[in-house]
């Protein structure tokens, strides 16, 4: 479970510019919940994502994961637990390094980066049916630098590498957002998949309504640093795009756009 | 012929200090100025030691882990102390002229009655007379390989995937829950640990020491591991490392090669350009930009 407790955060604090983002902001995320959240630019989305992951600070408040205070444990402690696909497919994958070996690293979060050999020949076969039901041939490639592959076949990879070792807290920074249609309902289809098998409790950022009604459990919509929509179980079940739009356009209004 | 072996015995030596701007400029993306200061520091350290008559084999590690730890501070300044790349390796490079200096006890060591690792009483029992005047080359190319295939054997390690994946992509690294400025200080620790063995090598072939042996290092690093990058690019099973060993043995074999019709003071002048030269028909400019800053 995670919680967040009474954030405050502030961008620029001190100067004339600063802004209030988040005033005593409140959020819990139980167990296998797989979380859609949906809002404006500037909302606070990946503000929390980041607030969640450490890359960010905060100026008050508690940040609980499964009991545990983690507000001051640094980005890296955090990710023990906690795997991230970004949006731009360049930042979950190490382009000069080859499929095998990136695979390899992935496979080895949480162990000891030490003077073992850096492949295990054993495991090459398990990264290749891994990799078969993405049906991107990406299996026949394994000594090919991920540099020369496409977005959304890096994309697929970042999926693959932040879930391969048992993690607790998946986190989506609108992970469809660079890619082609198609590819993105493959992405799409690959995170729910995932998301079931390992029971992963999930946060999803996406500014694709359908995603976010089609997928998930709970549905949050975030305005200014607050949230307008959370709905979980059957009244999530019930929502449709329309609904959401309507309230898009509430809010628009409300702000004079 | 005494005119080639010197080429080839000066080049190898300064490939091992190659291999270390190839992890600093390369892995890292880091430009690391502290090899001008951290070559000298392995010479000052095996000055001092072997004129205070310590086994001159012993002085390798001992060199390797004093640039080290200089690379260690490097390291420190730039991600504890926030400072960037470029001033870090300043900052190192400024301090250690005065440490090599301190180590060393004066700026002109000569080693010429001394032990070294190429003039002993083992290696002159080794080797036949005949073959006496190629036994400094037999060491060079021993010591240049060894290290090679030790740096090679390195990179494919657990932990050379980390050091190759931060200079890649940092976001990786920390998403692997490893502090990612942790795995460049390594880095950094390693580079100037091969750049200081190559200082220690160079200082005991030329049998003296010289505070200002360190000049321009980083540009002759750099110039080797361009050349070698981009001459064989495209030779896909040659491993990074032998390009940059040979790109540094073709470097100085230009540089010798100009020489001949110059004076010995042209001689930075003629580095530098040369090291222009080269990036000029590399382009490498054009992707690194970072190196301009």
């Amino acid at each position: 479970m995670l919680e967040l407790k009474n954030i405050y955060k502030y961008y620029n604090p001190g100067t004339v510019n600063e802004m209030c983002l988040f005033k005593d902001f409140n959020l819990t995320v139980k167990d296998g919940e797989f979380l859609s959240v949906v809002g404006s630019n500037g909302s606070g989305k990946t503000s929390m994502l980041n607030i969640i992951c450490g890359s960010i600070s905060i100026e008050s408040g508690n940040i609980i994961l499964d009991g545990k205070d983690i507000t001051n444990a640094k980005e890296f402690r955090r990710n023990e637990k906690i795997g991230r696909v970004y949006q731009n497919p360049a930042l979950g994958t190490c382009p000069s390094m080859t499929i095998l070996e990136n695979m390899s690293l992935a496979d080895n979060k949480g162990k000891k980066f030490g003077l073992g050999r850096g492949v295990n020949k054993q495991r090459i076969e398990y990264y290749r049916e891994l990799l078969r039901p993405l049906n991107l041939g990406l299996e026949d490639k394994m000594h090919v630098k991920v540099g020369s592959l496409s977005g959304g076949q890096r994309q697929a990879m970042a999926l693959l590498m932040s879930t391969m070792t048992p993690i607790e807290f998946l986190i989506l920074d609108e992970h469809t957002a660079a890619l082609d249609p198609k590819t993105a309902e493959i992405i799409m289809e690959l995170t729910d998949k995932i998301v079931k098998e390992k029971k992963l409790t999930t946060i999803m950022v996406t500014h694709n309504l359908r995603y976010a009604v089609e997928y998930g459990n709970r549905l949050l919509m975030m305005h200014q640093g607050e949230s307008v929509i959370d709905c979980a179980g059957e009244e999530k079940a019930a929502m449709n795009i329309d609904d959401i739009l309507e309230k898009f356009n509430e809010i628009s209004i409300e702000c004079g756009n | 012929m005494d005119f080639f072996i010197t080429i080839i015995e000066q080049g190898l030596i300064y490939g091992i200090l190659a291999l270390g701007v190839y992890i600093t400029y390369k892995i890292l993306d880091f430009p690391d100025l502290t090899t001008d200061g951290s070559f000298p520091l392995g010479a000052a350290v095996t000055a001092a030691l072997i004129t205070r008559g310590v086994n001159p084999y012993l002085t390798l590690p001992i060199a390797f882990v004093a640039g080290a730890l200089a690379g260690v501070c490097t390291g420190l300044i730039h991600v504890k102390g926030r400072v960037r790349d470029l001033l870090s390796g300043i900052i190192m490079m400024t301090a250690l002229w005065t440490i090599n200096l301190r180590i060393a006890g004066t700026s002109n060591v000569p080693l010429f009655s001394k032990e070294t690792i190429f003039k002993n009483n083992f290696l002159a029992g080794l080797f036949p007379d005949a073959m006496g005047s190629y036994s400094t080359l037999i060491v060079i190319v021993i010591l240049a390989l060894l290290t090679k295939v030790v740096l090679d054997f390195y990179m494919k390690s657990k932990s050379g995937f980390l050091l190759r994946a931060v200079g890649d992509n940092e976001k990786l690294v920390t998403a692997l829950a490893k502090d990612q400025g942790n795995v460049k200080i390594l880095g950094l620790a390693i580079a100037n640990g091969l750049v200081a063995l190559s200082g220690c090598i160079f200082c005991q072939e030329e049998r003296v020491f010289e505070i200002s042996m360190g000049t321009g290092a980083v540009v002759i690093g750099l110039a080797s591991v361009i050349i070698g990058t981009s001459l064989f690019r495209n030779l896909t099973f040659m491993k990074a490392t032998t390009s940059v060993v040979i790109g540094s043995v073709l470097y100085k074999a230009c540089t010798a090669v100009a020489m001949k019709n110059f004076e010995p003071q042209d001689m930075k002048l003629i580095t530098a350009v040369l090291f222009l030269i080269v990036l000029l028909i590399s382009m490498e400019r054009k992707k690194k930009v970072k190196i301009n800053a």
